[in-house]
């Protein structure tokens, strides 16, 4: 089979090069403690007194996590190999780095690696009387049924999630608040994929999963996981509603609530494909009443060059509308 | 003739040398129901043990297990970090700091190996993980099974994961779909089982 091709020097040093870059293109944003070049760090998020919010997860899912650290938004995160949890050194030393005494919250997609290596952190801080919890995201409706929410993976609407608790942690509320907070803002938000082709791992260069020519699978994975079924591509707005569908149902909102939507990259489809979904989207939230608060189009979660997009939508009130407004200023990713 | 922290360096790169070799097709595995990096985090992982387990010299067996596990652990973090990480500190926590063990003894390794599996990744058997081939070769072990039937405890287990649906870990999303599939972990795990049993 061939090689699929990458701009990159070798595999193993994907991911640390990728880090240099960021560094040396967000100087402004982002900082490292010295000996732990896998936490990274907001120049001016952390503080006495403020809850500090750490992220992470895998890398290939660019900007997802490092993009949204900054001010307002995640003090810190701790980066794994690609699609690999990180292990718990980085999580601590990024702990570390952002306690203002208010305590630390977790947060990250729930896959089991991830729980493993942050849980493990988490009882070594807590050995040093540092207290960290955990707030899992478990946006992906796809990928378990309602009555097992609390199994579900943690995707694209991450970027709301973590947004509403930062926003929360920089309003100076307390660890129980933010921490409330977050487990509101992951519990009000829906995403659901589609993949057209697959990624490839800087290591092996070779797809990582089967997906003929015509085909597309509804509900995979940012790792390729297989979805909920497999099928001949329909067009976009048939995509949109089948996703929209399985959305409006579980979120059962009343006529008149409103909604922040984001239509996400999962690497190669471009903006002109997200946004052709993004009219059918806005055209089936007006249908069923519901008015956009704010909305994201383009790669905010990614599963390096996959091709495929998906939708999130999180059901506001008045407390996520206030989180999401809150203004963040980071690396990647800005509300002013 | 007792097994010395020599052999247990030797012991950490030939397993080191097995999963380079079997990266794509571990990979691959992982690839129908999983992410398809089960090979790399097990090469990356098992390079990192290896090289940890070689550059500490004038230790003991337990130190040399710590060292393996910290090396392993913070090379690759992902799944088979804390479960490795953890399975190789109660291999040294049962050795403790001595600097030979009776060969037999390796099959209390075993035991101590999947214990720690079990304890961090919460898995009961028949859930289709690496756990499938990692206890029934620690029971066969505990019961005095020759060196023989504890990796043929072990493929058995990692062959029956292929008619198992996943329930924990990043296939059980795929519910009845995970059928037909080997666990990827399920199958390294018998390469380091095989290689253990192979210093008897």
């Amino acid at each position: 089979m061939e090689l699929t091709q990458k701009l990159i020097n070798t595999g193993e040093g994907a991911v640390d090069e990728m880090l240099t870059g960021v560094l040396a293109a967000h100087a402004d944003h982002l900082w490292r403690p010295d000996g732990s070049p896998r936490s990274v760090i907001a120049k001016n998020g952390p503080r006495q007194n403020k809850v500090g919010l750490v992220i992470g997860g895998g890398s290939g899912h660019e900007p997802t996590f490092l993009g949204f650290v900054g001010n307002g938004l995640a003090d810190a995160a701790a980066i794994g190999n690609v699609f690999a949890s990180p292990p718990p050194q980085p999580i601590i030393d990024a702990a570390k780095a952002v306690d203002g005494g208010a305590g630390i919250l977790f947060m990250y997609g729930n896959y089991a690696g991830d729980v493993m290596n942050f849980d493990m952190a988490a009882e070594m801080l807590e050995l040093e009387g540092i207290e960290a919890r955990t707030v899992l995201t478990t946006d992906d409706i796809a990928s378990a049924p309602c009555d097992k929410a609390d199994t579900r993976r943690g995707v694209a609407g991450n970027v709301f999630i973590f947004k509403a608790a930062g926003a929360a942690a920089d309003l100076g509320l307390s660890l129980d608040d933010v921490e409330r907070v977050a487990r509101h803002a992951n519990a009000r938000t829906y995403t659901m994929g589609v993949a057209l082709s697959a990624c490839s791992l800087p290591h092996t260069r070779r797809p990582n999963f089967e997906l003929p020519a015509g085909e597309m699978e509804i509900g995979m994975g940012i790792h390729g996981e297989p979805g909920v079924r497999r099928g001949p591509l329909q067009n976009a707005n048939s995509v949109a509603d089948e996703i929209m569908d399985a959305i409006l149902e579980e979120m059962g909102p009343s006529s008149g609530d409103e909604v922040a939507v984001l239509v996400n990259s999962l690497g190669s489809t471009p903006l002109m494909e997200l946004y052709i979904l993004y009219a059918q989207v806005a055209e089936r939230l007006a249908e069923a009443g519901l008015k956009i608060h704010s909305n994201l189009v383009g790669p905010y979660c990614t599963s390096m060059e996959m091709a495929g997009a998906s939708i999130t939508v999180m059901h506001l009130d008045n407390e996520l509308k206030q989180m999401l407004d809150h203004p963040c200023d980071c690396a990647m990713f800005k509300v002013s | 003739m007792g097994i010395t922290v020599k052999d247990f360096q030797s012991l950490f790169n030939d397993i080191a040398d097995q999963m380079a070799a079997e990266r794509d097709n571990l990979c691959a595995l992982d690839g129908a129901i999983g992410d398809a990096d089960h090979g790399i985090a097990m090469e990356q992982g098992m390079k990192a043990a290896a090289k940890a387990a070689n550059e500490v010299d004038d230790v003991n067996m337990q130190e040399l297990f710590n060292a393996a596990a910290i090396g392993f652990l913070n090379a690759v973090g992902a799944s088979s970090g804390p479960l490795y990480a953890t399975a190789f500190m109660r291999a040294g926590k049962f050795t403790g700091p001595v600097t030979c063990i009776p060969p037999d003894d390796l099959r209390h390794v075993i035991v101590a190996m999947a214990d720690g599996i079990q304890h961090r990744g919460k898995a009961e058997p028949g859930q289709k993980t690496m756990l499938d081939a990692w206890r029934p070769a620690a029971e066969t072990a505990a019961n005095g099974g020759p060196s023989s039937e504890i990796v043929s405890a072990a493929k058995a287990g990692a062959e029956a994961t292929r008619d198992m649906i996943a329930t924990l870990g990043r296939a059980a999303r795929l519910g009845k779909r995970s059928i037909g599939h080997p666990d990827p972990g399920a199958v390294s795990s018998v390469f380091i089982i095989s290689k253990i049993c192979e210093r008897f």
